[in-house]
């Protein structure tokens, strides 16, 4: 008997558990919820696209017309007026160069800086260290660019031009960067195997030269590319402490030093020219062409560390699998 | 090869609080010594005031005497990154270096030290080893691919077989089982087992059944509450403290009566 009576309200029961689980059960504002949401997030990813795309189809649509061989590998030495002539060597030369000497001078700054933080630095030093560190990560450019001119107009005089003052004023801008991401892969080390090569009797210095930097390593890397990256475009301090030049400079320590956003922005100033009625070797819009073609190249070049940068991180990554 | 360590009066510290007080014992050479206790009673501190990795940890210090063989580990002109060399230490979870492969990790006491070490030596040094540590049959064709490739037992035997690879004196192992299934709990008290005739092991552990199976002698540890400083209750042969401990709390813990 007691089969026959427990076998007729299983299904009730089932029924119930059904409702709960399928949806009938569940608060139908939730479901809008969710659906309203992924609307929302959706569109926003659109929205945040748009500049982005916009931004790349038209240096690249505008940048194409002059952006050759040419154009790539001669100077502005000798041109002028709407001459169809002239390229930007000089300026990627000087901003790789300029480039170069910021990130000698800021990484090693900058992940000894992070190596104190995360391995030495207690008490208050070190939060006064990470405090500045932050506040420097907030100076305007062209605050960087006046705090490099000041300093080389101590020993050279004012009206001081150089490569290297340039560098200066990049590394400022760059070590916060550098310190903060360098710190954020060193503390991601566990701390396991900082223990664990302690127990096997190496010193502290070697614990954090071979076992936390070289697992680090590849973030490392990744994170000084972008901090390159990230100041590889700056102009504002270029314009003041490098200056403008039309012909090759490949020495930072002499005389001024032509960079790509220094040279875009001087084309664009320059604007349209006046071409002489009749005249067949003149262009008028010559100087927004070179403008467009220098920054598709400063955007080839950046989209180039990036891509590098994630080959370096590929390459040190800690290989896993049997 | 194996030491004998003596520990009188020592006191143990984290800043200002004492985390193990007063602690006396004698560890023998060539034996398997077993540390028991309730969790946050200060085993693993202890464990660790024997190769001095306990002062890696900022403010933590210890006070009394920790002699082995004659020489006073805490002495003043003591290198603690040379007491370690001496005192090796297996961990709780295993932790090769993931960049390193398993001869890397193997070698990575030598190569760590920039010492220079023929190519042959290192062969011999890590085949001896991994067989030291029972791993050898089961990676010997791999030798050149990532120790984080192992099985969690693998990779625990690798650590072991790090650790004595510097050739240390002593092995102290702090819970070097509780990560692992019973069958590679099964493979490291096994080399204990062997270990045992080369090395000075103390071995923390959770598991009494383990305690009871692989060591000579037992010292049990306890504490009387939060706050309160953890203690050695009393220290014997295995037998003894699981047949007829002198200590009631011993009992109580042993028999599973506890708090």
């Amino acid at each position: 008997m007691a089969t026959v009576q427990s076998a007729p309200t299983r299904p009730a029961a089932d029924d119930e558990l059904r409702r709960q689980l399928t949806g009938a059960g569940l608060e139908p504002s939730r479901k809008r919820a969710d659906r309203l949401m992924t609307v929302v997030v959706t569109l926003a990813f659109a929205v945040a696209l748009v500049p982005l795309v916009s931004v790349s189809w038209t240096v690249i649509s505008r940048g194409l017309e002059r952006f050759d061989l040419y154009f790539l590998t001669v100077s502005m030495r000798g041109v002028f007026g709407g001459m169809d002539a002239g390229g930007i060597y000089h300026a990627i030369l000087g901003t790789l160069l300029i480039t170069l000497f910021a990130a000698l001078i800021s990484v090693p700054i900058g992940l000894l800086c992070a190596i104190y933080l995360v391995e030495y630095g207690r008490g208050r030093l070190a939060k006064s260290v990470t405090f500045f560190v932050d506040v420097m990560t907030g100076i305007p450019s062209i605050v960087a660019g006046l705090f490099a001119y000041a300093l080389f107009a101590l020993f050279f005089g004012p009206g001081v031009r150089l490569g290297i003052a340039g560098s200066v004023a990049l590394s400022v801008l760059m070590i916060p960067v550098v310190v903060r991401s360098c710190e954020e892969m060193l503390r991601l080390v566990p701390n396991e195997l900082r223990e664990a090569s302690y127990a096997l009797g190496v010193p502290k210095y070697l614990t954090i030269l071979k076992v936390v930097l070289r697992t680090a390593i590849a973030g490392i890397a990744t994170g000084v590319m972008l901090a390159i990256a990230r100041v590889i475009g700056e102009t504002a301090p270029l314009l003041i402490v490098a200056g403008t030049v039309d012909s090759i400079n490949t020495n930072v320590f002499d005389g001024r030093m032509m960079t790509l956003p220094v040279y875009i922005f001087g084309q664009y100033r320059q604007g349209n020219v006046s071409c002489v009625a009749g005249a067949t070797d003149c262009i008028p819009t010559i100087n927004f062409d070179r403008a467009w073609a220098a920054a598709l190249t400063l955007i080839l070049i950046v989209m180039a560390l990036n891509l590098i940068a994630r080959l370096i991180a590929r390459f040190f990554a800690p290989k896993a699998g049997r | 090869m194996a030491k004998r360590i003596d520990v009188s009066d020592l006191n143990i510290y984290y800043g200002s609080f004492l985390a193990v007080a007063d602690v006396s014992m004698t560890i023998e050479p060539r034996t398997v010594t077993a540390l028991i206790g309730p969790s946050g009673c200060g085993k693993s501190t202890f464990l660790r005031t024997l190769n001095r990795m306990h002062e890696v940890i900022p403010g933590a210090r210890a006070e009394g005497k920790v002699v082995m063989d004659g020489v006073d580990m805490y002495g003043s002109d003591v290198d603690p990154v040379a007491v370690r060399r001496h005192v090796g230490m297996v961990f709780q979870r295993p932790n090769p270096f993931p960049t390193m492969s398993i001869a890397e990790n193997v070698l990575a006491g030598v190569r760590l030290n920039n010492k220079r070490i023929s190519k042959g030596d290192a062969q011999d040094l890590v085949e001896q080893s991994l067989q030291g540590a029972n791993l050898w049959n089961e990676v010997k064709d791999r030798l050149d691919r990532p120790g984080s490739g192992l099985s969690g037992g693998q990779q625990q035997r690798l650590c072991i077989a790090r650790a004595i690879a510097v050739k240390p004196q002593v092995l102290l192992m702090d819970e070097p089982c509780s990560a692992l299934d019973p069958i590679s709990t099964l493979a490291i008290e096994d080399l204990i087992a062997e270990l045992k005739d080369d090395y000075t092991i103390v071995i923390v552990t959770h598991n009494m059944q383990q305690a009871a199976r692989v060591s000579d002698r037992t010292g049990f540890f306890n504490i009387a509450g939060t706050g309160k400083p953890g203690r050695l209750i009393e220290i014997d042969d295995t037998s003894t403290i699981f047949s007829s401990p002198h200590e009631q709390a011993t009992e109580d813990y042993i028999s599973g009566r506890f708090g």
